[in-house]
């Protein structure tokens, strides 16, 4: 691939590090994010930390990191707060409430920053963008390793979060999914609510200055909606989400070094990238996902069309046949009663022949003996129905058809049975054609 | 209505007008206002130069905002009414990518890549693919409104900025205008900006108002609105296109994030003045204006204040007022409303208790003299769960209303307009319990609770309803009570534990 010859190990490794454990922390809490709807967040935590910043800067009178630190990190948490108040008290709707919290106090930020350190490098550029390809260069001496200074931060916030995790996961789960019911089980789902709002604040803080908050903003949601495509299990869901951070984060800083490079540029922002390549891996799994995806979603779907046109199909035949023994129909024929299409027509022509359920004798078609049975079951099921409905559900002889024509693919033998029971033992349908018993008297 | 909103639109155009007619005579005056670094306190001169719209610069940037501020209102309030609020959030992030690559196909085909009209183009057609996204998203997964709107505005925003890096390095261009879509230039918006800003505002609006009918059912009930034969989806894509161009325009007059307050914050101030869809636009737009207005006339006031900024914190300060103060739905309103109701309810029960303290004496029947018709608080307490601090409040309150007559010794005694008063609460609260024994199958040991919540609220229609209902037994009097009332007959020392009523 272009671009990767200047590769190098110990840059390039330090940048996809900090972006790995940036990615995993984010997203380990972003799955209860967006589990209780809250994905836009991360966003508006991120923005909102601004006035925080500058509060700490005019206090500290200095650009050290942990006054800056702590101010966003109250800042952070202020959202919240204001955000749940303004949405209790006023009774705004959550979104808006968000909304007018998070602007504000940008705002607020904004207008600080120029008043105090109008001269003084704080960049809210820095603050949107992020500079993770400087990570190598901001290092700290650890136990005589020369590590970046972000990643020691973050593997800090990373070991929180999944200590979090994993401690509170029962309480986690149990007041994301039913919040009133883990109040009434004796935890106070308010607490758990509040101290994943402050982890939140904590890990946007930390994450923004080094790798820019849009890095934190896609993280918080992206890998975790992609999890819950994916899978039903909350479990699996935070491990899927990590696992695709991570493989995001991978991809991102490699795309971020070659993509640029097939049209002739240099690199690009690799945070940017990795927002991207985990939108791609969202992409992906909202389409292939294994049961709620969107490919697999349309194909039950025309299976099931196919089916219940069959199904038609072989219940028409068998109701002429009824009518007229001599009679074999040609597909054009069934097409015009049944209003389908001519090529769905024709492939469940096909496949009925191919199972054996009819005989095709030069275009025209006959049931065969299980085709017989089946439809004649169909044509049970649906007579029964009609019975049904206008015995028990009061309904007049005219409108039962369509009703009766829906409920036939549905119903198995035994439901058959009870409908048999709970209707007057009768054998004609209230059209006054007869109800095919279940078995043919042979 | 409608004739209504244009009337009221009209009126909050003077400003609009005012800068036309003057920059007709093009006097151009020097700018001063924005490079003056120290903070000091304007002079009359200033202010006078400022609210006379005196000053060319001054003129274009109030009026540009003032403009934002109403279409950005007028939209806004149907976005939050649908519950999008952050629409315009996702969305403004969402431009991003396609300014950036709107830049780079302009330079590559030798066109000057910062012109407006080029830029802006590209920011709407990547906006609506991003409105794609969300609807698709929302629509075929199973992922809700917030996870749609937060996938969408990362990833197209993270795309926008690996752009911008590669946009950085192009010999051509010299990319640095590009930030101002962000964080806004308002200060330095000129005419040409404001007419933008202008003829698009103004279109947005005129296209809502026409629409109004359809957009308002489309926001309270759109299932209804299906039902009824509107195109919903059209309707749909037509108001968030709305949400797109105001986002737009309003993109590099006070900057991307900026843009949103002005889309979120008036609507839902004014959702505290008002219940009627019209009023809440009407206020919206004026809230909208006058953040504009004042916030570029503080900050061409006072030089040292971001105008975008200062806008946002205006309609900020508008929206906490409103909150606080706003008239239907307000915070202080919503509290005294309820205050009164609890009041109300506290006095009945208190007449109540009375009641049925002397009806189960037998005072009530014939004349009595006024001593033997006082009742001891004590009694009282023990048929409800009051303080003794809060039934001598209580009391104090009804005594006002010169319902009771208190006597020392903590006697109490109904007044002829109390016994009045409490006849007609005891009736009514029989009623109901009798409605409820006879109609809703409740048990009459357990009627007593219910009717207490349900008596204070009952309406005369409801009554009378309730007594051609059921069966009076007297013509004129007190219903009797279907369950035994048990009211302590001693005077006794505090409180006692136990059924204050039994069966």
């Amino acid at each position: 691939m272009g671009g990767l010859e200047n590769w190098n190990w110990f840059l390039d490794g330090w940048i996809i590090v900090a972006g790995i454990l940036c990615a995993t922390s984010t997203a380990l809490l972003g799955n209860f994010l967006v589990l209780r709807k809250m994905s836009m967040l991360g966003d508006a935590i991120t923005h909102a930390i601004l006035p925080g910043l500058a509060a700490a800067f005019m206090i500290s009178d200095s650009r050290s990191s942990l006054p800056m630190f702590v101010g966003a990190v109250i800042a952070g948490i202020l959202t919240a707060l204001f955000t749940e108040w303004i949405r209790s008290f006023g009774k705004v709707d959550e979104g808006a409430s968000m909304g007018v919290v998070f602007t504000s106090l940008f705002a607020l930020g904004l207008v600080m920053i120029v008043q105090a350190a109008d001269h003084v490098d704080l960049d809210p550029g820095c603050v949107l963008y992020g500079a993770i390809e400087l990570t190598p260069l901001d290092t700290i001496l650890i136990a005589g390793w020369e590590i970046p200074r972000v990643v020691a931060v973050l593997s800090v916030v990373l070991l929180i979060n999944l200590l979090f995790v994993i401690c509170f996961l029962k309480e986690l789960k149990l007041s994301s999914f039913d919040p009133a019911l883990a109040t009434t089980t004796g935890f106070n789902a308010t607490i758990i609510h509040y101290t994943l709002m402050t982890l939140v604040a904590i890990t946007a803080v930390a994450s923004f200055e080094t790798v820019g908050n849009i890095l934190v903003v896609a993280m918080f949601v992206v890998p975790p909606a992609a999890a819950y495509m994916l899978t039903d299990r909350l479990g699996r869901m935070i491990v899927l989400s990590v696992i695709l951070a991570i493989i995001a984060a991978v991809t991102g800083h490699i795309g971020a070094i070659t993509v640029p490079h097939w049209f002739g540029y240099h690199s690009t922002s690799t945070a940017g990238m990795m927002a991207v390549s985990a939108g791609l891996l969202f992409v992906v799994a909202a389409l292939f996902g294994p049961r709620h995806g969107i490919i697999i979603i349309f194909v039950r779907r025309q299976i099931l069309a196919w089916k219940i046109l069959a199904e038609d199909i072989i219940a028409l035949m068998y109701r002429i046949e009824e009518r007229d023994p001599q009679q074999k129909p040609d597909a054009n024929y069934l097409r015009e009663i049944l209003f389908s299409r001519s090529v769905p027509t024709r492939l469940s022509l096909r496949y009925l022949t191919k199972q054996g359920l009819i005989a095709d004798t030069n275009g025209d078609y006959e049931l065969m003996e299980t085709g017989r049975d089946m439809a004649r079951q169909l044509v049970r099921s649906h007579r029964l129905w009609e019975h049904y409905l206008v015995e028990h559900a009061g309904m007049t002889a005219e409108n039962i058809h369509k009703q009766a024509e829906k409920l036939e693919h549905f119903t198995d033998r035994q439901l058959r049975e009870k409908l048999n029971e709970d209707t007057l033992d009768t054998d004609q349908d209230p059209h006054g054609r007869p109800i095919p018993p279940e078995e043919e008297v042979r | 209505m409608r004739a209504f909103a244009l009337v009221l639109l009209c009126a909050c155009l003077w400003p609009p007008c005012l800068v036309f007619a003057a920059e007709g005579a093009r006097e151009i005056q020097t700018q001063q206002s924005i490079t003056d670094r120290s903070i000091t306190v304007p002079e009359w001169n200033d202010w006078k130069r400022v609210f006379l719209l005196q000053d060319y610069n001054t003129r274009i940037v109030i009026l540009g905002t003032t403009l934002l501020g109403m279409s950005a209102g007028m939209i806004g309030s149907f976005a939050l009414l649908r519950k999008r609020a952050l629409m315009g959030d996702a969305l403004s992030h969402a431009t991003l990518p396609g300014i950036a690559i709107a830049f780079i196909i302009a330079t590559s085909l030798g066109l000057n890549g910062k012109s407006l009209p080029i830029l802006l183009a590209g920011a709407a057609v990547s906006g609506l693919l991003g409105i794609a996204g969300i609807l698709l998203i929302r629509n075929l997964t199973r992922l809700k409104e917030d996870a749609a709107l937060g996938i969408v505005l990362s990833v197209f925003f993270g795309a926008g900025i690996a752009l911008l890096g590669i946009v950085q390095q192009m010999q051509t261009g010299h990319a640095a205008g590009l930030e101002s879509f962000i964080y806004g230039k308002t200060a330095s918006m000129v005419a040409s900006d404001a007419w933008l800003i202008g003829s698009a505002g103004l279109t947005c609006m005129l296209i809502s108002i026409l629409l109004y009918k359809e957009l308002t059912l489309l926001c309270f009930d759109e299932g209804f609105a299906n039902a009824r034969g509107f195109p919903v989806v059209l309707l749909d894509m037509l108001l968030m296109g709305l949400v797109v161009v105001v986002t737009i325009i309003g993109l590099q007059a006070v900057g991307l994030i900026l843009m949103i307050s002005l889309l979120v914050i008036p609507p839902a101030a004014a959702r505290f003045w008002t219940e009627k869809m019209a009023y809440m636009s009407l206020v919206a737009i004026v809230l909208g204006a006058l953040s504009g207005m004042i916030g570029s006339a503080m900050s061409a006031i006072f030089p040292n204040l971001p105008s975008g900024a200062m806008i946002v914190l205006v309609a900020t300060a508008m929206f906490l007022f409103s909150m606080v103060f706003g008239i239907p739905r307000g915070i202080l309103i919503r509290k005294l409303r309820r205050h009164e109701l609890n009041t109300t309810v506290n006095r009945q029960h208190l007449l109540r208790g009375l009641y049925e303290t002397l009806e189960a004496r037998g005072l009530l029947e014939e004349k009595q003299p006024a001593e033997s018709t006082f009742v001891p608080m004590s009694t009282l307490l023990q048929m409800r769960s009051w303080s003794p601090a809060k039934l001598k409040k209580i009391v104090r309150r009804a005594q006002r209303k010169q319902l009771i007559v208190a006597l020392q010794e903590d006697q109490i005694r109904l007044t002829k307009a109390g016994l009045l008063e409490a006849t007609r609460i005891v009736h009514e609260h029989r009623l109901w319990e009798l409605y409820l024994i006879t109609y809703a199958d409740v048990a009459a040991s357990k009627v007593d609770q219910d009717a207490d919540t349900i008596e204070h609220v009952l309406e005369p229609e409801v009554i009378a309803e309730l007594e051609t209902l059921l069966v009076r037994q007297s013509t004129a009097g007190v219903l009797q009570s279907p369950h035994a009332i048990e009211i302590q007959q001693e005077k006794t020392n505090g409180r006692q534990s136990g059924p204050r009523r039994a069966t």
